[in-house]
């Protein structure tokens, strides 16, 4: 694991059932992780407007992270087959505004998922911090 | 405003890593911020006080704890504040154990880390307003699903304390595994003995109604208030006529799988799984039926005296109104013939799960108590049994341990000798022994000293046939060397798995499961019997693997925990719900399309149009509404968009 800060800004959106306990679940089974990432917690990922993402982009981030409960195992049922449209289309719409798509991704980490939550933080941070910090473009 | 503070140490579990003395003089920088503090252990008695003193002495109006996960201590925290005259949602956590100091080794850098989380939480709380729950009224009502002795337990204890309990079991009879088994260990008392007469007292009781046969089709509602409908599968005999006289399995000409008897042997196309059956009702396999499958037949409705079968029968549904449910549906025998082709992969005849050799101990078991080979009705003279089949083996994905394999191997190694002399030799081939239990130790002690039982350790590689014989080959990892046994007949101790479909349980319920299918407890140590989704609760082998005695234990636990759930008249909701603003909403109902929870309703205004209108007890706040609706008039109380995007401009900003 690597223990340098890199120099970009991530920010991990997760949803309270699921990926948020598997990240606790990382934290209690000491599973060491890359420093460049913030979690902001919500109830499900269905409560995510996918314009968070780009509002996240807008005050510069270099990368934004989505994760919820596995498709079926959502809390509340059917949030993340909402989000899961809207992730996709964000996707799309990414390079559009200038924005590498690998500098956005969405998946899901169930509760019991300490370390695929600690192996999808450590790619996507690597990956982008392979990128960089993200340059101008119209956000 | 006025915020404070406070950054706990946990001992060394945060500061270790991360400087919170530090923090605290940093944090007092930040916005609003007018007191800040490192405490040893916050959430410990003397850290509660100190916040509550700071919050009266210093008149804060927010409060911020840096500590661990929310999951573990915001409930805490919240009714330590309110206890000081704050409202519960003025306060808000920073995560910097379980997301910070726990992943990290750098110091620096993860004090840095814990400063943003920090900051991000304080953001937060800024935006926080005061709010109120509601109350709901509560259906004292139970619906447990799985009707095995943990099931039986919960309800048994439920039942007897007034409530009305509804017993949804899939099987024709409730008993579950334990209704399988010969004897039990480490007392080598009859299982039967002690199962039966409680699923009579579960049939007789005034509170419980047993619905056999049946299985939860869709879960709707929340804690206090779930409507569950149940399908009541078509057995093709009509229940309230059978007697349960078996002259229709007598007289069948028809034969099928036998579940109930692991496979050991056959039973008839109608059946009634065992003796003791409760309710003792006759089913019929279509599969296997003759009229079903070729037209003709019909000899069970020329039979029956009580003119009860019905080859019309269809599913019916039920509806019931609970205010809790408890999952209690065990679990299965690890499917060892897919993983084990080095055992004959189910192709030797001579080679049995263990409870398929449970099922031949039994004596109303198909061999009528009597052990004998498989391959041709010959007593045993050598029986080995291996141990941590589908268990404890990375090999076929189950790294976990079953728990109870070491103990029923010495109880069959004991009754091995016992049905079958003293001069048969028993080996029991093992990685280690796992008998932490009460009275345990003693237990395989006894099998080994008193019975003259081999244990070898090592594992057995493979199995093969050879003159008649089952050989045995192994590693005895003690002496060194590699042994070779002729068996007569070898049982596997097979693991236990969740219970087939319990996954999809799981979705229909809204609980967690990890990747084998158990489901998972709110919290191992301080809430292992409830589930994350309020109102279902867990007990038995469901959970994990587990013993009897565990498992009953663990029941007992349940039904105390669903009976203070429903002690209340009453039940708050969580203020953490949807509202929309009427002035802006222009009526595209989106929000009632996709609620999964009907929350969202049309409501007339005097003007005579139409807006949508959050019920605040049914919104369970999950925020799909929010982020759908086009013109961004609904918001979550808790998470509202405002203070998602200040907690990313503190991530981001500076
Ligand atoms: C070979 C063997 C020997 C054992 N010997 C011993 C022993 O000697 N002593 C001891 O203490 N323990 C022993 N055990 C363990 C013991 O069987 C378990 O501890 C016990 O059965 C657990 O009880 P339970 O009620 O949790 O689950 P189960 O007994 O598995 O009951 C679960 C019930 O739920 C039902 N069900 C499952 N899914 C659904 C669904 N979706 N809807 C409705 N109903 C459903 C099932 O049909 C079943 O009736 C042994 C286990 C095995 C496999
Ligand atoms: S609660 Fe996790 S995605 Fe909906």
């Amino acid at each position: 694991m690597t223990d340098s800060s890199g120099n970009v800004k991530i920010i991990a959106i997760v949803c309270n059932w699921c990926s948020y306990a598997g990240a606790d679940g990382a934290g209690t089974a000491r599973l060491k992780q890359p420093y460049d990432f913030r979690v902001m917690r919500v109830p499900c990922t269905g409560r995510v407007d996918p314009l968070l993402a780009l509002k996240a982009f807008e005050k510069g981030a270099d990368g934004v992270l989505i994760s919820g409960c596995h498709p079926g195992d959502c809390h509340y049922s059917e949030g993340n087959y909402y989000a899961r449209r809207k992730f996709e289309l964000l996707k799309r719409m990414l390079p559009h505004l200038g924005i590498e798509p690998e500098r956005y991704t969405y998946t899901w980490v169930s509760a019991s998922e300490a370390a695929r939550w600690q192996q999808v933080v450590t790619n996507f941070v690597t990956k982008v911090g392979e990128l960089g910090p993200r340059q101008g473009g119209a956000l | 405003m006025r915020i404070g503070v406070f950054i706990c140490h946990c001992g060394t579990n945060i500061a270790a890593t991360v400087d919170s003395h530090g923090l605290a003089e940093r944090a007092a920088e930040l916005k609003d911020v007018v007191h800040t503090e490192d405490v040893m252990y916050t959430c410990s008695e003397p850290g509660q006080a100190g916040i509550q003193r700071a919050i009266r002495e210093k008149g804060l109006t927010r409060v911020v704890v840096a500590a661990c996960s929310p999951q573990m201590h915001e409930v805490t925290f919240r009714r330590c504040v309110e206890d000081a005259g704050l409202n519960p949602h003025l306060f808000e956590m920073a995560n910097i154990r379980e997301h910070c100091s726990w992943i990290h080794d750098d110091k620096e850098l993860a004090t840095e880390k814990a400063y943003e989380i920090i900051k991000m939480a304080v953001a937060k709380v800024r935006t926080a307003e005061p709010l109120f729950p509601n109350e709901v009224d509560v259906n004292k009502d139970v619906l447990v699903i799985g009707g095995g002795v943990a099931g039986i337990q919960v309800a048994l204890d439920l039942a007897d304390a007034g409530l009305k309990v509804t017993i949804v079991e899939r099987e024709t009879t409730i008993g579950g595994t334990m209704a399988r088994l010969d004897k039990t260990f480490p007392t080598i008392d009859c299982s039967a003995c002690i199962l039966t007469p409680r699923m009579v007292d579960a049939a007789h009781h005034e509170n419980i109604t047993i619905m056999a046969y049946s299985e939860v089709d869709r879960v709707q509602g929340y804690v206090g208030n779930f409507v569950v409908d149940i399908k009541r599968k078509a057995a093709m005999v009509d229940w309230n006529r059978c007697i349960g006289c078996e002259l229709c399995v007598q007289k069948c000409p028809a034969r099928g799988p036998d579940y109930f008897n692991a496979g050991l042997a056959e039973t008839k196309a109608i059946y009634i799984p065992f003796p003791q059956a409760v309710p003792k009702r006759a089913a019929i396999q279509t599969d296997y039926c003759r009229w079903f499958q070729q037209g003709k037949c019909r000899v069970c409705s020329r039979v029956c005296p009580a003119n009860a079968i019905d080859y019309d029968q269809q599913d019916t549904y039920v509806q019931r109104k609970v205010g809790a449910i408890v999952v209690a549906t065990g679990m299965d025998v690890f499917p060892w013939e897919e993983y084990y082709p080095q055992y004959g992969g189910g192709r030797i005849p001579d080679v049995i799960s263990g409870l398929q050799y449970e099922r031949m101990l039994n004596a109303s078991g198909p061999t009528g108590g009597h052990v004998h080979r498989i391959s041709n009705h010959e007593e045993p003279k050598t029986v080995v049994f291996i141990q941590c089949v589908g268990s404890r083996d990375e090999a076929v994905g189950r790294p976990y341990c079953s728990s109870v394999c070491c103990m029923y191997t010495a109880k069959q190694a004991i009754l091995t000798k016992s049905h079958c002399g003293d001069d048969t030799d028993v080996y029991v081939f093992y990685i280690d022994i796992r008998a932490t239990g009460k009275g345990y130790e003693e237990f395989i002690k006894r099998a080994q000293s008193e019975f003259g039982v081999n244990y070898v350790r090592g594992r057995v590689s493979k199995l093969y046939e050879d003159n008649g014989k089952v050989m045995v080959r192994g590693m005895d990892t003690l002496l060194g060397h590699q042994v070779e046994i002729p068996a007569d007949l070898v049982i596997l101790a097979t693991g236990t798995t969740s219970a087939e479909g319990a996954p999809q349980l799981a979705q229909t319920l809204n609980i967690s499961y990890d990747e084998f299918g158990f489901f998972k407890e709110s919290h191992p140590k301080l809430r292992p019997v409830e589930t994350n989704t309020a109102g279902i609760f867990l007990a038995g082998a469901c959970q994990s693997p587990k013993d009897i005695p565990t498992s009953v234990a663990q029941a007992s636990g349940t039904a105390s925990k669903v009976l203070g759930l429903l002690a209340k008249d009453k039940l708050k909701t969580s203020p953490e719900v949807a509202v929309v603003d009427q002035s802006r909403c222009v009526g595209c109902w989106k929000c009632i399309d996709v609620c999964p929870f009907s929350a969202p309703e049309k409501q007339e205004l005097r003007d005579g149009t139409s807006r949508s209108h959050v019920i605040e007890t049914v919104c369970q706040g999950c925020g799909i509404c929010v982020a759908t609706c086009p013109v961004n008039c609904i918001s979550l109380k808790g998470f509202t968009t405002d203070s998602l995007i200040d907690q990313l401009e503190e991530a981001l900003l500076g």
